[in-house]
């Protein structure tokens, strides 16, 4: 799980990298990371095109480590080409990713859903705003995904 | 059209931002799921719903949400009032069902 993707090796000194801890459950906070990441995306001035398909993924994947992670961190690593998030948390990890990626499969508790959220829509919607989507998880370990978002 | 109409033509209650009613809605999104909304609202829409916590805000705010009308008659929590603040999402809220809410909106907007 720790093992860095050929990908890692294209990121320059040139790069924003901003990195969030988020805590499990904890609901009030939760949106905060992906916020930053946003206002960030406004200064640097990507089109508004990119920047909701960051938001949305970078909020899905944010609420996924809030909900089912204990905790994690939410990463972007920026640079005029493209937007890398990367969401690895240390929760009780997916048993079946295709299961995981079915619209309206949920594995969240009652109380969550009451509230809107575990619709089973967070990774397929982070898919339909991804270029690129990798999930690398370990049962009983936690998940690492990694998002990538090209800038044309 | 303008912000102020909608609450003007709902008899809507703003909670807060009234300084932001000027701001441009184009159209109208019902839903209760958040990653629904987030999915398929469009931008500068005004977003109708029965969930009164903060994280309905930090959704409004990521995808460009003109407003945020709760229906039925339900109040914001005070944290989502004070996250609206500072966010600047105007919430307001009726209470009319969000059929008949969508439906007086649906009238405005589609003109």
């Amino acid at each position: 799980m720790d093992k860095k993707g050929p990908k890692e090796q294209l990121t320059t000194s040139k790069d924003i990298n901003l990195q969030y801890a988020i805590k499990g459950l904890d609901l009030l906070a939760a949106g905060e990371a992906s916020s930053n990441i946003k206002h960030t995306l406004q200064l640097i001035g990507f089109s508004p095109a990119i920047i909701r398909k960051a938001a949305i993924a970078a909020y899905e994947a944010e609420m996924n480590i809030v909900i089912h992670g204990r905790q994690g961190f939410l990463k972007a690593v920026i640079n005029p080409k493209r937007i890398e998030l990367i969401a690895e948390d240390t929760g009780p990890g997916i048993h079946d990713i295709d299961l995981a990626m079915t619209e309206g499969y949920s594995t969240a508790p009652d109380y969550i859903r009451e509230m809107g959220f575990g619709a089973g829509m967070g990774l397929p919607n982070i898919k339909n705003c991804a270029d690129e989507l990798t999930i690398d998880s370990s049962v009983g370990k936690g998940t690492i995904l990694r998002i990538i978002i090209n800038n044309y | 059209m303008k912000l102020s109409e909608i609450v003007t033509e709902l008899g809507a209650e703003v909670k807060c931002c009234a300084e932001s009613l000027q701001r441009e809605v184009k159209w109208c999104y019902c839903s209760d799921l958040l990653s629904d909304v987030m999915a398929n609202a469009e931008k500068d829409s005004i977003w109708i719903t029965l969930q009164t916590h903060p994280n309905t805000i930090a959704v409004a705010s990521l995808i460009n949400l003109s407003a945020i009308l709760i229906s039925r008659g339900a109040s914001p929590d005070n944290e989502t009032v004070e996250k609206a603040i500072r966010e600047n999402i105007p919430v307001l809220t009726t209470n009319l069902p969000t059929f008949e809410a969508a439906g007086i909106l649906y009238k405005m907007l589609s003109k």
